[in-house]
């Protein structure tokens, strides 16, 4: 269990773009009428926003982050950090932050990279670009946080394809003299690697013709070695029992009653998943916030996209307990002190 | 706990059951309506409920309402 704690670091906006395309779940031919109303009722997911096949992470994120600048009083050669998580990068290389540093207009003295994590990647960024800014001489940072899920989905997975929706976001931290905490708990699990996989197309299983083929799974579902697998089951099962536990530990050690939270904002798997965690907590529906139902599970994305939809957080200082977790496995919790947040955007993508 | 507590918990927890329909010997993938989606009610509710955990192997072993029961109380 990695600790780490740092004072005076704020998040002064947040800001995430979604494609403009919206697929409805109760669309879903695959499933009949019954089963997609279970669907929607267990999931909470009733649409999702899906990329156009030549739309990349990369542009939802970089555009959320000039939505940000035209709001903030930041100029972009002040950007000493940005940090880029996502697991549907541009190219196999170069690193998509370091593409997006110019494309963004930031200055050669930035420093930029990825970080590979889906829905645990939020959390992680966060505690990294923290840890970063306290120890150097550095002031400003971007993380952009994000995925294309949605093309790694086959239509005819009924395990996945209703699940994933694509969103980028970028959150702009800044270093300040200020008292208030953050603190972090990171894991990680590799054993269950097999949960959440897309198997071909990295150096382990180069692609093939095989990587093409479409390959029969039990209950009908089909998908190729470049669609994601998901073990449901597997994963609910991780979510539910050492997500509340790690929360609790964390809390504990971290001396902070549940009471003096203003939200708990986890990554948005699915509506089942997230309410047995919030029940086992035993934290108020009103404290925890989602978005799934409009934009599905949206990876490293979809905590600063729910986020964006608490007005509060633009009015008042607030403490957050942030929790992502999924595939790796990895999972990461945070407590956050800050400030009202000035700016919480979310837009449409402006080129689909 | 005994086995009509739970039976009376899973009707009230899965809205297509009607009540008084389950059996302790009612094959739950039997049943017209079940899906995959029901598997994730049943463990959320064994999870919250009975505080026990239901594998992915467990599932596939389980058949009817009394194997459900037995494995929560093998696992209490």
């Amino acid at each position: 269990m990695g600790f780490i704690d740092i004072e005076g670091i704020q998040i002064k906006g947040v800001s995430t773009v979604v494609p403009k395309q919206v697929v409805h779940n109760n669309n879903y031919e695959l499933l009949s009428l019954a089963e997609r109303e279970m669907l929607i009722k267990t999931t909470g997911i009733k649409q999702r926003r899906v990329a156009n096949k030549n739309t990349t992470t990369s542009d939802l994120a970089i555009e959320a982050a000039n939505h940000l600048f035209d709001k903030i009083n930041w100029k972009r050669t002040e950007i000493d950090l940005l940090v880029f998580v996502t697991q549907s990068r541009d190219y196999y290389l170069p690193s998509t932050a370091v593409i997006s540093q110019h494309k963004l207009g930031l200055s050669t003295t930035c420093i930029a990279f990825d970080i590979g994590l889906g829905c645990s990647g939020y959390v992680y960024g966060l505690s990294i670009i923290a840890s970063i800014l306290k120890s150097g001489n550095l002031k400003k940072a971007i993380l952009l946080a994000g995925d294309v899920s949605t093309i790694s989905c086959n239509y005819n997975d009924k395990s996945a394809y209703p699940l994933f929706g694509d969103a980028g976001s970028a959150t702009f931290i800044e270093k300040t003299n200020k008292k208030n905490k953050w603190s972090f708990d990171l894991n990680s699990d590799g054993s269950g690697e097999d949960a959440i996989k897309i198997t071909d197309g990295g150096t382990r299983n180069l692609p093939d013709e095989n990587s093409f083929k479409l390959k029969q799974f039990e209950g009908g579902i089909q998908r190729n070695g470049f669609n994601l697998a998901l073990n449901g089951i597997d994963i609910f099962n991780f979510s539910v029992t050492t997500i509340p536990k790690s929360i609790k530990n964390f809390l504990t050690i971290k001396e902070t009653d549940f009471n003096t939270i203003d939200y708990f904002i986890m990554h948005q798997a699915n509506l089942i998943m997230n309410e047995t965690i919030r029940k086992k907590l035993k934290i108020e529906l009103e404290k925890v916030p989602y978005s799934l139902t409009d934009y599905g599970n949206t990876s490293s994305a979809s905590i600063p996209l729910t986020m964006a939809l608490v007005e509060n957080l633009m009015k008042n200082a607030t403490k957050l307990l942030l929790s992502g977790f999924g595939v790796g496995l990895s999972w990461g919790n945070a407590l956050l002190e800050n400030d009202a947040i000035p700016h919480l955007l979310i837009n449409d993508y402006s080129h689909d | 706990m005994n086995i009509q507590e739970l039976i009376e918990k899973l009707e009230e927890e899965i809205e297509e059951v009607e009540q008084g329909t389950l059996l302790p010997s009612t094959n739950i993938r039997n049943i017209d309506w079940w899906s995959s989606m029901h598997a994730l009610v049943i463990i959320a509710f064994v999870d919250i409920e009975y505080n026990v955990q239901v594998s992915g192997k467990d599932l596939k072993e389980i058949q009817t309402i009394q194997d459900l029961y037995d494995l929560i109380v093998k696992k209490s």
